[in-house]
Formats: structure tokens, sequence, C-alpha cells
């Protein structure tokens, strides 16, 4: 089982549904967010060109913040899902540190929080809060070694990158271009 | 803003007791372990609602946590409108609820040394005083002297109240202010109306054509859910914009036009389709009347012709013409929603609706639809009073063309003029900041100042609250029931909002405040039900359902009673015209004394050192109603004003700076705005989005934050046909030195 995530940055309008919706789900406080929305803009008016990815946690497959956690607070759950338990964490911010993507944040009841890729209704079946509130849908989700997963066969059909690949953490998050 | 008599009162008496409540309902219970974060999604109860924070009214489940507060909003999976995926703001409607600025209590006006102040009083003393008012108003000038504006969920009921009382003078700025070009456009053409939400059959066209709207950014959730599903099936976009919208970046073709010429480049685009033959020759026969008319007016209005006014490429006009050809019928050249921007409006709209007909669209798949209504039967009540007077007879003779009522003409009104004898005196405004929704605030604020009796229903301070007489603080929709929503789609439907909490404060619900009111007015013949609850269910079960079952769907779906959800191909059709055919020569416009076939009209340009004014929607706000919601800030707190480069560098202006607006008419902006330096707006122009800079102080995280565009709008174009205020016709210049402390407040 390699739990990833496709954005589909052909769709995506920044909306920020994503973000809310993860709020809610996961008691997020006013003013942190486990994902937000990004947009680069090319070119010159009026030859113009911008993409919209909505990014969170890239859940590696190489994560230097498992790598660098003093207390293993920060660990490697079913599906390569990378979690923060809670009551293991003190808070040091080494896993903020080491992250490429600056997916993490310090909670304000001392520990460090992320994106779960919503593994509570993953395990009931259901999808991540983010992707089952998207209203472009342009958000999968799924399991890489199921080749008729949702996330398996767009990866298939499409063209699509990650980002900072050269930091080596290979990462799950892909982006569809 | 100030005014003589009515002098605006930041809302300041609200109640210590409220405030104790306040800030105990954001505190989640916060998931401190591992095994928490895994097991905490338990929901034990979830209650229907469909959604107020917007027009679109996605049905939705709103579920609790388990120590009773409300935790979060989900989609109903069988409405239409959603699809079970709310917006941003659907999903943050939790913040609106949990808002602590909230109205709380009822307040009434009163004089204490001199000045002007609110102090709270109970509901039955407000309401003793608002009916008291309204009788004595009714006996002296006559019931239909009471106005009512309203947008949203609260206009049946206190819409309802008022009829009983005998008067219809009730308004809601979505037509003049917004919509009503294109509903009186598609009218004068189709014999029919666009609808909410729009008969766009945006999930099976071929190719979809945007004419400054910018759907994605307007959060108009089936809309941007079927455009997306569109793009997976490869359906070309043509997006006309100024401005490098979200949409234009989804586009195959962005046509970047100068503002204010739209209707060149739809002029030329009828000219390339006739020319080339490339219009729908057999829909075009059987269904419209005036094709020949047509033919020779545009007949000059080349691409060429275009391209010295929109400097748009001729060969891009031309091909963009060819794909909407190729696409033809399944093509939708989007009659968009907020259309008043230049006072031709309705011509400009009729120019769309015309390109439509030519590519035979109206009516066929991936174009138009023909949407069905649920029938759901009223309870049954006495027939309303007839009033002395309808809201149209205080504007008489003027904008004739209106199937809604014109809230600016009210508005005008409501100003004592010579030879007016029908003027408003008394206004009731339930969840819409006049201040922000109508243009030109001046003559706004003269309207007030003219008022006998101002009383606001609202759930938050808004501006509008300020200069209220009483101010009657409604509770959210999650905390309320609500008239069935029946809205017309491709499958009828219906939905119910059930309060998911009890009000909070001492705040009530619309329809409770209505009815007391009424009662007070003696009008109880007219509440013939015990309450809601009885009415909903005496309703739901006319239609094979009930309350009790409505409660655990939320949302519940009929068969079409008629197969018609587009046309029979090869039969003829009565359309609802004059001609009963599709009139591309306009029979409607030409008894006005209007052009029958649209016209272009040079618009006015910005003069020297000035820049025109675009606003627009971001996709987590609505209106200026959204400006404080907690959830909703978090994610953007202010307006910027878009600026291309090279003006910047031209003012010196730095990405991040905060300027000030001064307007054509010397208004200067009451606060600063962030710049953003972007190649996403042309050089002639500047954008910003809607609703932001409130200057209410009991908004604690909206005011001063960013401009209100509507102060900068003060050159307003109203359209003949319908009376809708074109707004677009502003100018506005930067204002780099001012006092700092004033521009952060």
């Amino acid at each position: 089982m390699r739990y990833a995530m496709a954005v589909d940055t052909k769709k995506c309008v920044g909306c920020s549904d994503c973000v809310v919706a993860c709020q809610t789900e996961n008691n997020v406080p006013i003013g942190y967010c486990r994902d937000w929305v990004t947009e680069v803009t090319d070119g010159t008016y009026p030859q113009l060109e911008i993409e919209i990815r909505s990014e969170r946690c890239n859940h590696c497959e190489n994560a230097p913040c498992v790598r660098c956690c003093p207390t293993g607070a920060s660990q490697f759950a079913e599906g390569g899902i990378v979690l923060v338990e809670h009551d293991r964490c003190i808070g040091c911010g080494a896993c903020i540190a080491s992250c490429p993507y600056d997916a993490r944040y310090p909670h304000p009841d001392g520990y460090v929080d992320k994106c779960t890729f919503c593994i509570h209704r993953v395990d009931k079946g259901l999808k991540p809060a983010c992707v089952s509130v998207c209203p472009t849908k342009c958000l999968y989700f799924g399991d890489l070694d199921d080749p008729n997963s949702d996330v398996s066969v767009v990866l298939k059909k499409r063209k699509w990158k990650t980002l900072i690949p050269e930091a080596g953490t290979r990462p799950q998050l892909y982006f569809l271009i | 803003m100030r005014t003589t008599r009515r002098q605006f009162i930041k809302v300041s008496a609200l109640g210590a007791g409220g405030l104790a409540l306040a800030g105990s309902s954001m505190k989640w219970t916060a998931a401190s372990t591992l095994l928490n974060s895994l097991t905490g999604g338990v929901e034990p109860t979830r209650t229907p609602t469909y959604c107020e924070i917007c027009f679109w009214q996605c049905a939705g489940w709103v579920y609790k946590d388990q120590a009773g507060n409300i935790k979060k909003i989900i989609g109903n999976d069988d409405d239409p409108h959603c699809n079970g995926r709310l917006c941003p703001r659907g999903t943050g409607g939790v913040g609106m609820y949990a808002d602590e600025d909230r109205l709380k209590t009822p307040l009434i006006r009163t004089t204490v040394d001199g000045q002007d102040t609110f102090r709270e009083a109970s509901w039955d003393e407000a309401l003793d005083l608002v009916a008291k008012r309204f009788k004595e108003i009714g006996v002296q000038y006559g019931p239909e002297t009471i106005a009512l504006f309203t947008h949203g969920s609260g206009g049946s009921h206190f819409g309802h109240m008022l009829k009983a009382f005998g008067s219809q003078s009730i308004t809601a700025p979505s037509f003049a202010q917004c919509r009503g070009p294109r509903e009186v456009a598609f009218l004068a053409t189709f014999g029919d109306i666009i609808y909410s939400p729009e008969r766009t059959d945006i999930r099976d066209t071929k190719c979809l054509v945007l004419i400054g709207s910018h759907i994605g950014e307007n959060m108009h959730n089936g809309q941007i859910q079927e455009m997306s599903d569109a793009i997976d099936k490869g359906a070309s976009i043509i997006t006309v914009d100024p401005r490098y919208s979200t949409a234009a970046s989804k586009s195959k073709f962005w046509l970047p036009i100068k503002p204010a010429t739209d209707m060149a480049l739809l002029l030329a685009w009828m000219n390339v389709l006739i020319e080339n033959g490339w219009y729908d020759k057999e829909y075009v026969e059987r269904h419209t009347v005036g094709f020949e008319q047509l033919k020779a007016h545009v007949k000059p209005f080349t691409p060429e012709w275009a391209y010295g006014i929109t400097t748009l490429d001729p060969n891009m006009i031309r091909r963009t013409a060819k794909e909407m050809h190729d696409a033809s019928p399944s093509v939708i050249i989007h009659p968009g929603r907020h259309v008043t921007w230049y006072g031709d409006d309705t011509q400009r709209l009729r120019a769309v609706a015309i390109l439509n007909a030519l590519l035979g669209s109206w009516g066929r798949r991936g174009g138009f639809y023909n949407p069905e209504k649920a029938h759901v039967p009223e309870f049954p009540f006495p027939a309303f009073p007839k009033p002395a007077r309808t809201p149209r007879e205080s504007y008489a003779g003027k904008y004739n063309l209106a199937n809604e009522v014109v809230s600016n003409g009210m508005v005008d009104a409501t100003i004592p003029s010579e030879g007016n004898t029908f003027n408003f005196k008394a206004w009731i405004v339930n969840g819409t900041n006049l201040l922000a929704s109508l243009p030109n605030q001046a003559n706004t604020l003269k309207a007030l100042d003219a008022l006998e009796f101002l009383v606001v229903v609202d759930t938050m301070p808004m501006e509008i609250t300020g200069y209220a007489d009483v101010i009657l603080p409604e509770c959210t929709y999650l905390e309320r029931y609500d008239m069935i929503r029946k809205s017309g789609h491709r499958e009828p439907n219906i939905a119910v909002r059930v309060p998911a909490a009890e009000p909070k404060y001492n705040t009530k619900p619309a329809d409770w405040i209505a009815r007391e009111l009424g009662i007070k007015l003696g009008l109880e013949a007219f509440y013939p039900w015990k309450d809601i609850e009885e009415m909903l269910d005496w309703q739901l079960q006319q239609v094979g359902t009930s309350l009790e079952e409505m409660k655990r769907i939320g949302v519940k779906k009929f068969p079409r009673e008629f197969d018609d959800l587009y046309f029979t191909e090869g039969q003829d059709i009565s359309f609802n015209t004059n001609s009963g055919k599709i009139e591309l020569y306009s029979s409607d416009m030409e008894a006005e004394g209007l052009p029958p076939m649209p016209v272009y009209t040079a618009h006015e340009e910005p003069p020297s050192g000035y820049y025109r004014l675009i606003y627009g929607r971001a996709p987590m706000h609505t209106f200026s109603r959204t400006a404080n919601n907690p959830n909703l800030t978090d994610l953007m707190d202010e307006n910027v004003i878009w600026v291309n480069p090279k003006v910047a560098k031209l003012w010196g202006l730095k990405a991040g700076q905060y300027i000030k607006l001064r307007n054509q008419d010397d208004v200067l902006s009451t606060f600063a705005i962030k710049v953003r330096v972007t190649e996403r707006i042309r050089w002639d122009s500047v954008y910003m989005v809607h609703g932001f800079g409130h200057d209410n102080k009991k908004l604690s995280r909206a005011f001063g934050r960013g401009v209100n565009d509507t102060e900068m709008i003060t050159n307003v174009k109203v359209d003949p046909a319908m009376g809708g205020t074109g707004m677009r016709s502003n100018f506005v210049t930067f204002v780099t030195e001012f006092d700092e402390k004033e521009a952060k407040a």
C-alpha cells in the first residue's frame, strides 16, 4: 500500500475550499493551516500563464522530518502516511526546519502538526476532507499499488511533476500539468 | 460619511451579557493524541440546511461535535446545486455562526446629551416600536410607503408581513445592481429568463465563452463544477477580459480586450458568423424573426472595424468565431451574472442572446436547457389586500422593461423631488448592506436622511445598521428554519433548512420576527399556522413527503413533468415573445424607443493619470457580508489593488505598499489598500475584489481592511431599458501620501 495524491493544476481555481475543509475537519486553529494554495504567474501581458496548486505535506518516501525527529513522534503509518504522534512530540521544531515544503506548523498546544491525508477518514473508506470537498474535483487520492485507484489512473493518463525533486525526498504529492 | 439628521452610530451598545457567551463557541475539542486524531471523527448528529452565504443556496449537512458545538458543514450528495461539494464559503459557514461580533440583542436609537446612540431593548419593546411607527406611517402616507430591501431568505418572511399590511414595495439589489440586464435581454429575445442557478448546460458544452465573467473567482458552485467537468471532457473556453482571470488561465483563447468595448467584439462575431454562413441556418429559419435586418445591421461591423475599438487581433476574432461555430449548437455565450457595467447593458446582453440564437444553442444540449421547478403549494392564507400603489408607480414611466422591481428607482423615490408624490417613508432592510450594494453612496445617504423610519434586520453590524432607528438581530441560517428551497434545475428538487443549534445570544429567526411584528400589526389572519414547522410540514405533505422525512434526507428530487430538457429537433416552438419567435430584432426594445438591434456606443475613457476601476469576486467571500467571518478572513482578510508593472513603475509603486485612491469626482477612499503589482491586469485598468473597506468598528476583523469599491463608484450609468446601475465608468488615481495612522485604522 502506498498512498498518494495528485493535484490537477489545469482545473484548480485556487478557491481554498481544501484549506477551510481541512480546518473544520481536523480542528486546525484559525490562523494555521495544513494545506494551502500557491499561485505562480509567468510571462508578460498578454502572454501569460498561471499555475495554481493546492499544496500540503508530500508524505515523502524518504522523509527528512521522520529521520530527524529526536523522539520518534514523526513516523510512517500504513501506506507511507507521515504522521506526528502529538503526545510524543516535544515541539522542538527540527522537523519544521528539515521539511523542504514548509508543510508543518507549530500548533499552539505545543506540538507540531501537519496533514495526515485524513487517515481517520481513509480508514473508514472515505476520501480526505480536501479531496471530498473540492468543487473542481482537481484532487485525486488513492493507493499507488492499486492500478485502478483514482490516483494511479490519472497519473498514467496525464503528464505530471513533483515539487523540489532535487531534495531527494521522493514526494508522493503529484501535480498534473 | 455623515448625514445631517440621521447620524451614523457605530453599534456600541452591544450587551455585556452577550459578550460573555462569545469566544467559547470557537474552541473545538482539540485532538491531542495520535489516537484521538485517528478516532476523533465520530459524527453523532447531522442536520440538513441550505447555505445562506450566497444565493446559490447549496444544500448541506451541519455536523456537531460531542460537546454539541457546530463543527463542520458538508454538502448534500443529492443536491444538484452542489453535488455534495460546498464551496469555501459554504464550508466556512461555521464562521458566520461563531462570529463573536454578531448583533446580539435588539437595539433602539436614542439621544443622550445631543448624541445619537443605541440602547438595548427587549424584543417586545423593539417590535412594539416598529409596529407603532408602521401603523402611524400607514395611516398618514399609506402602507405602500413602507418598503423592503432584501437579499436572501429573510425576504419571504418580511415580504409576507408587508404584503399583508398592504405594501408590495419590495425590492432586491440582485436585479438592478446585478443580473437584471441579462434577464431583460433574454426575455426580450427568447421570452424567458436565465434563472438562478443559471440554465447554462456547461456540463455538456463543447465551447464556453465568458464575457468578463470570472467563473472560478465567482464561486457559483454548480457552474464551477460543470466547467471543471467540461475541461476534463476537452471543451474549449474562450475568455474575454482585460484581466488575466483564473478562467482566462484555463482558456484555449484569452482575448485581452480594452475595457468597455465588449459590444464591438460581439457585433464583429455576429458579422463573422453571418458573413461566413457559420450560423445554424435551419434553427434560425425555423425559430427566429429579424434575421435579414440583423444581417444588414452587422454588415459594417467587421473584425477590422472592431480591432480599432477593442485592440483585439481581427484574426483572433475570426478564429474564436469559428471555434464557436465548430462547437455549435453545444456552445454557450455565457450571459454572466453581475452585468450592470455601462448603462447599455441590456443591449450588450441582447447581443449575447443573439449570438446564442445564431449558433442555435438555446434549448440544445451543451447550450441552454429548460429548467423545471417543483410545484409546492403554499399553506392557505387570506388574499393579500391590493396595495393603493405598486412600487413601479414610484418611478412611473421609467425602466419599463424591468421584470422585477428596481431598487435604485425606489431609493430615488425616497428622496423628495418635484412632481413625485409617491415617496417611501420607511424601509426595512434585511440581509443587504445598502451602503456597499448600491452605487452612489451620497444618493443612498440622501434617501436614508429623508426616511422617517428605518429598521435593519441583520446578523452583523454592517454600515447600514448604523443608520437604523431599530436594529433587529436575526440569527444565522444554522439556527433557524426557512422556506422550502425550490429552484429550477435539470431535475425539479426541494431542500429544507432545519436549525442545527438554538439561536445564539438574544437573536431570533426571521420568520419569528416577521410574524411577531405581523401580529402586533393586527395581521393574525395571515398567519393561520401554529408555527413554521407546521407550515413546512403541511407544504411538504402536499408533495408526498414530510418535515420528518426531509430532516433525514435534506433534499428531494422529483421526476420532470415535461420531457423538454432540450428542444425536440425539427419541431416548432412557441416562444413567449411578442412575435412568438426568437426576436433577433426586438419589438420590446423598439417599443421603448431603444435600438431594436444592439449598437456600439463609445463609453467614457479614463482621464490622464486615472485608471478604470474594475471590481470582481474572490472565491472565499460573498459581497461585503463575509468580510468579518473568522474562517474566511483567515483565507483573505483584505482586498488588494492590482496594478500593471508598467503603471507601478510610472508611479513608483511597490508591491505591498499601502495607498489611497481618489476617483474622478474627487472622492478619496476612507482607507488604504495594498498594492499588488501583477502582469495579470491591463495598463489602463486596476482591479479589486468587492466587499472590503468596512468602516464599522464593531467588525473587529473587517474594519479598515482594504477599500470599499462602492465608495469609489459615484458615476452611475443607468440603463434606460430596466434601470440597471452601470458601475464601470469610474476611474481612480493613486494617492501615496496620506496620514499613516488614519489609513491603518
